[in-house]
């Protein structure tokens, strides 16, 4: 568990996942590129966090795994969102929004 | 629903463990070579892009680690790995492993077995339907009952049940029952039958549905039923009845009368008095045929039906109460026995029935042990304690031993909740096999216990099957030692720093006594509650000792009692009773090495017994005192050994013609206020419901003795003859003291008495048994925690003698400095003692505080010495000392062995 200190708030990470995979289907180090990119580099999360991430959401049946060819005419595993995980991310969305409202009312407040 | 797909993911992870492993490293894989592509498309050589990756995006390997561990599925396979590792283990130090399960298991097994008795006892409901609306009916009041009380427990007389049975309107039931061994065999001295007289709606009321055949019903028991049949406990059915599946409608031979079997009630009825199992129940009314005479069914002064309601759905106690507070007056005035003493009749007129819960049903056994076995509970609870105390410092002594490996393995990263985790699946493997073990021990000693409570003709039945109660009581009791002793060694493991790793010496001069410090202290706990229950056992041997000795007056040993049942089928008439009996005494008193026999009513020291007001002729009924009744023969007293101190012992002359005799004892005199010299003097005595109130001429003072019990103070005894009893019973008992061994004497006896008469039947008990079966109790406490005192004085020298040859091996090197520098052997004796008496003393300070505040709760069970009594003390801490001494004397001589040379090498 040598985690380098993520920037990232505390169950973020599944959040964002979700929201990658809700484009397209993309295997794992797509998805850090993914995150990498839409972030311009602010969150570069490490393979040990991002693959317990995906185990995670595996388990609880957001996503899940299914092994094809990549653009490279390489074998990787691309995940996909299950209708359990579209909506959650989509009430995920709403409670970060909400949340993230309140946090700036009371930073103004001041 | 992710719960389930989390299990079933865990699931498919550990059982294709292989197939996982290898997906989960192509993936990652795969997520290395695509950015270490992406790298070289940059320019860089592929072995500089690999370094990248992992300088960015954290080490594979470790990655795959961390992946897999995420999982519950991995913490359940890390436990696997634990277990067989502790196996290993274990398996290399067998001493330390047998040491360790045996005295957890001693530990949890004697509590186990303890817990299960109380369960039993007192914890557990009735196994009938809804216990919990079961109310037991009795005197709210007792004054004034006179009469004789058949049962230790609360009961009413036939008359009043049958009264209450047809007049009641609040229970939705009521039932009665009253228990009477029966005989079994067709001829002779038979077994006996754990009996019960039921009424007709017992079983209906109870929610007992046979298992076979029927039950009684309310129409079964009226009077003049005759013999209604009888119905078995599945017990009885099993032992007697082989388990016979046409056993309804079988004959079965009870007090020599053939009974139909009508039904079978099921394995888990045992009746309702908790130690007691019942065989055979038979209607009340079959009373009339199985007593051949002075049946009690129309005694309106013999109490002896237990009774029982069952409340309502819609009624509560209280309600109950309160309307049975205003039906007992019809009761009681429809009842009143025409023989009830004048001076009581109001008191019967005003007595009233209460109700009080009874989901528990009835146990004299829940009375007389409670306090005790709670007593015993604590006792064990201190051994296992002192148990744990000790494994906890053997593995600490282990853990110290593997601090190397411990450090080392913190320094290649080893997370510290995964040491812990591993010592601790160590010592719960050990509290697991020691709880399981003990799970054998508790029924071994519980059933020890139960059969050392019975006595010979009334064995003690507990329903003793394990239950989710007591293997919920020994899991916990397992895991709280597995903590207790487990954790302490696990969190100092953890607390190592991984820079000990390099440090080659494990014992040094200077190693650290802070963390030994622990281990001290317990080793002082444990001699402190060692202390304790040393005390405790010398306590209650002292008691049972004190109880043997005592002088009840009469000889203890080597008197005969031969119990026979004279007339019930030897038909001879009242009037012809008395010779025939004195008679056969003569015959008795003529056979070989006879020093004397005689009859007597009430057997001392049994319990039992009568007691009436008497007066001196003359004075006032409120100027006299309660004193003890007994009944006897001529040459009783010198059977006893009792002394005959004045005037004379009774003899042919006293008849049922002549004036009433008795024989009084030198407190009856004294209290009374009669002279040192009290014959000829003339006392009455109170109406029974047998006889109206007389007068009665001392002829006879004879010693004090003790009557019921070896630990009351004697009191007042009238002795009456029984030759002036009207109407004798069908029953004798003797006394028999002969200078001959008593195997010869009994078979003597049984010639004789088979000549007088093949219809007598006879038994015999040594009276010291009986003795015995008085102080069963008495002799289980000493008995027990002699056991647990030695068990926890051995355990308390065996943690000494660990932590003194761990403290002389630590200084080796510096004893053997001593040494080379001109030290003796006595100074480093002296220094390794000096060090141990330390530790000792402190316990034993330590412990005789605690006794004293301890012993407290023994005290109404002690006999003859009080609870802190100095001399018990001093000889605990003396005895406890001189064990610890020795135990610390071993390490100390090692030390003294000690070769400069050799200690000195290795620094």
């Amino acid at each position: 568990m040598a985690d380098k200190p993520s920037d990232l708030v505390q169950g973020t990470l599944d959040m964002l996942i979700l929201k990658t995979l809700a484009l397209e289907p993309m295997h794992g180090y797509g998805i850090a590129v993914r995150l990498e990119q839409m972030s311009k580099g602010v969150f570069r999360p490490n393979a040990g966090s991002l693959f317990i991430a995906i185990q995670r959401l595996l388990r609880d049946g957001l996503i899940k795994g299914e092994w094809k060819a990549s653009e490279n005419n390489r074998r990787a595993k691309y995940y996909m969102l299950t209708d359990q995980g579209r909506k959650r991310l989509n009430s995920e969305t709403r409670e970060w929004g909400r949340q993230v409202a309140a946090i700036a009312r009371i930073l103004e407040a001041s | 629903m992710s719960l389930l797909r989390s299990i079933t993911s865990g699931l498919r992870s550990l059982l294709r463990k292989e197939q996982v492993s290898q997906e989960l490293d192509e993936e990652l894989n795969g997520f290395l070579e695509m950015a270490a592509e992406e790298k070289m498309k940059q320019g860089m050589s592929r072995k500089d892009a690999l370094r990248a990756v992992r300088l960015e995006r954290g080490n594979l390997e470790v990655t795959k680690e961390v992946v897999r561990s995420a999982g519950w599925e991995s913490f359940l396979e890390t436990l696997w790995k634990d277990l067989r590792h502790a196996v290993r283990l274990l398996g290399r130090s067998p001493i330390f492993t047998i040491v360790a399960i045996l005295s957890l298991a001693l530990g949890i097994g004697a509590n186990t077995a303890i817990f299960q008795l109380i369960d039993a006892v007192r914890l557990r409901t009735l196994p009938v339907k809804e216990p919990s609306r079961l109310v037991t009916l009795q005197l709210a009041d007792r004054t004034g009952i006179r009469g004789s009380q058949a049962s230790v427990y609360p009961t009413l007389t036939n008359t009043v049940w049958e009264k209450l049975r047809d007049t009641e309107d609040i229970f939705s039931g009521v039932l009665a029952w009253g228990s009477n061994n029966f005989g079994l065999s067709t001829g002779g001295a038979g077994r006996l039958a754990q009996g019960l007289f039921v009424s007709g709606d017992f079983f209906r009321v109870l929610g007992v549905q046979p298992l076979m055949g029927r039950v009684f019903t309310a129409a079964d028991d009226r009077r003049g039923c005759g013999l209604a049949g009888a119905v078995v406990s599945y017990a009885f059915w099993q032992r007697e009845l082989g388990g016979d599946p046409s056993a309804v409608s079988r004959k079965l031979a009870l007090n020599y009368h053939s009974i139909e079997i009508i039904g079978v009630t099921p394995p888990g009825f045992f009746g309702l008095e908790v130690g007691r199992s019942y065989d055979v129940a038979v209607p009340i009314c079959s009373q009339a045929i199985l007593w051949s005479e002075g049946t009690w069914l129309d005694e309106g002064t013999v109490w002896w039906l237990n009774v029982m309601g069952r409340l309502k759905s819609s009624s509560t106690l209280a309600e109950a109460n309160a309307r049975l507070a205003v039906i007992s007056p019809g009761i009681f005035n429809a009842t009143l026995p025409s023989n009830y003493p004048a001076e009581n009749v109001k008191d019967y007129l005003n007595f009233k029935l209460g109700a009080v819960p009874a989901a528990g049903g009835l146990s004299w056994l829940r009375t007389e042990y409670s306090d005790s076995l709670s007593l015993l509970l604590g006792t064990a609870g201190l051994v296992l304690l002192i148990a744990c105390a000790n494994l906890a410092n053997l593995m600490l002594a282990r853990a110290t031993a593997r601090e190397h490996e411990f450090a080392v393995r913190l320094a290649i990263g080893a997370p510290r909740g995964r040491l812990i985790q591993q010592l601790l699946t160590e010592s719960l493997l050990l509290a697991l096999l020691g709880g399981a073990l003990a799970l054998f021990l508790a029924r071994t000693l519980s059933q020890f216990l139960v059969a050392s409570l019975g006595t010979q003709g009334d064995p003690l039945f507990l329903d003793l099957k394990p239950d989710w109660r007591l293997l919920t009581f020994t899991l916990g009791l397992a895991s709280l030692t597995c903590v207790l002793f487990g954790l302490a060694p696990g969190v100092r493991a953890s607390r190592l720093s991984p820079s000990a790793a390099f440090r080659t010496t494990v014992r040094g001069v200077t190693t650290s006594h802070r963390r030994f410090g622990l281990r001290q202290a317990l080793v002082v706990s444990q001699v402190a509650l060692s202390l304790v229950l040393v005390v405790g056992a010398l306590l209650f041997s002292t008691s049972l000792h004190n109880l043997l000795a005592v002088d009840a007056g009469f000889l203890q040993k080597g008197i005969l009692i031969t119990n026979l049942d004279l007339f019930r089928f030897l038909n001879v008439p009242y009037a012809g009773r008395v010779a025939f009996k004195r008679d056969l005494l003569e015959k008795v008193r003529a056979l070989p090495g006879m020093v004397s026999a005689g009859e007597v009513g009430t057997l001392p020291l049994s319990g039992g017994g009568t007691e009436n007001r008497v007066w001196i002729e003359g004075a006032s009924r409120a100027s006299g005192l309660d004193t003890w009744f007994n009944s006897i023969s001529d040459g009783y007293f010198k059977a006893m050994g009792i002394a005959l101190l004045a005037g004379r012992d009774f003899n042919v002359h006293d008849t049922l013609s002549s004036p009433r005799v008795a024989i009084v004892n030198r407190s009856f005199a004294r209290d009374l206020g009669l002279s040192v010299y009290p014959i000829g003097r003339t006392f009455r005595r109170e109406a029974t419901p047998d006889e109206p109130e007389q007068s009665y001429e001392i002829v006879g003072l004879v010693e004090n003795t003790k009557y019921s019990s070896l630990r009351e103070k004697s009191g007042p005894i009238a002795f009456l003859c029984a030759a002036q009893d009207s109407q004798p019973g069908p029953y004798a008992q003797l006394v028999v003291r002969s200078a001959m061994p008593m195997s010869e004497t009994v078979s003597n006896i049984r010639n004789l008495v088979a000549q007088v008469s093949p219809l007598i039947t006879l038994d015999f008990v040594p009276f010291e048994n009986t003795i015995r079966e008085g102080l069963i109790r008495d002799r289980l406490m000493a008995k027990l925690s002699g056991f647990f005192g030695l068990l926890a004085a051995l355990i308390a020298a065996v943690g000494l003698y660990g932590v003194m040859s761990y403290l002389v091996a630590r200084r080796t090197n510096e004893i053997g400095i001593r040494m080379a520098l001109g030290a003796r052997r006595r100074d480093v004796l002296s220094l390794v003692l000096r060090k141990a008496a330390l530790l000792l003393a402190s316990g034993l300070i330590l412990g005789a505080i605690l006794s004293v505040a301890v012993a407290q709760a023994a005290r109404a069970m002690l006999f003859g010495l009080n609870p802190t009594d100095p001399v018990v003390l001093v000889a605990a801490i003396a005895g406890l000392g001189f064990l610890a001494l020795l135990a610390c004397f071993l390490p100390a001589r090692r030390a003294t062995r000690v070769d400069p040379l050799v200690a000195l090498r290795y620094e």
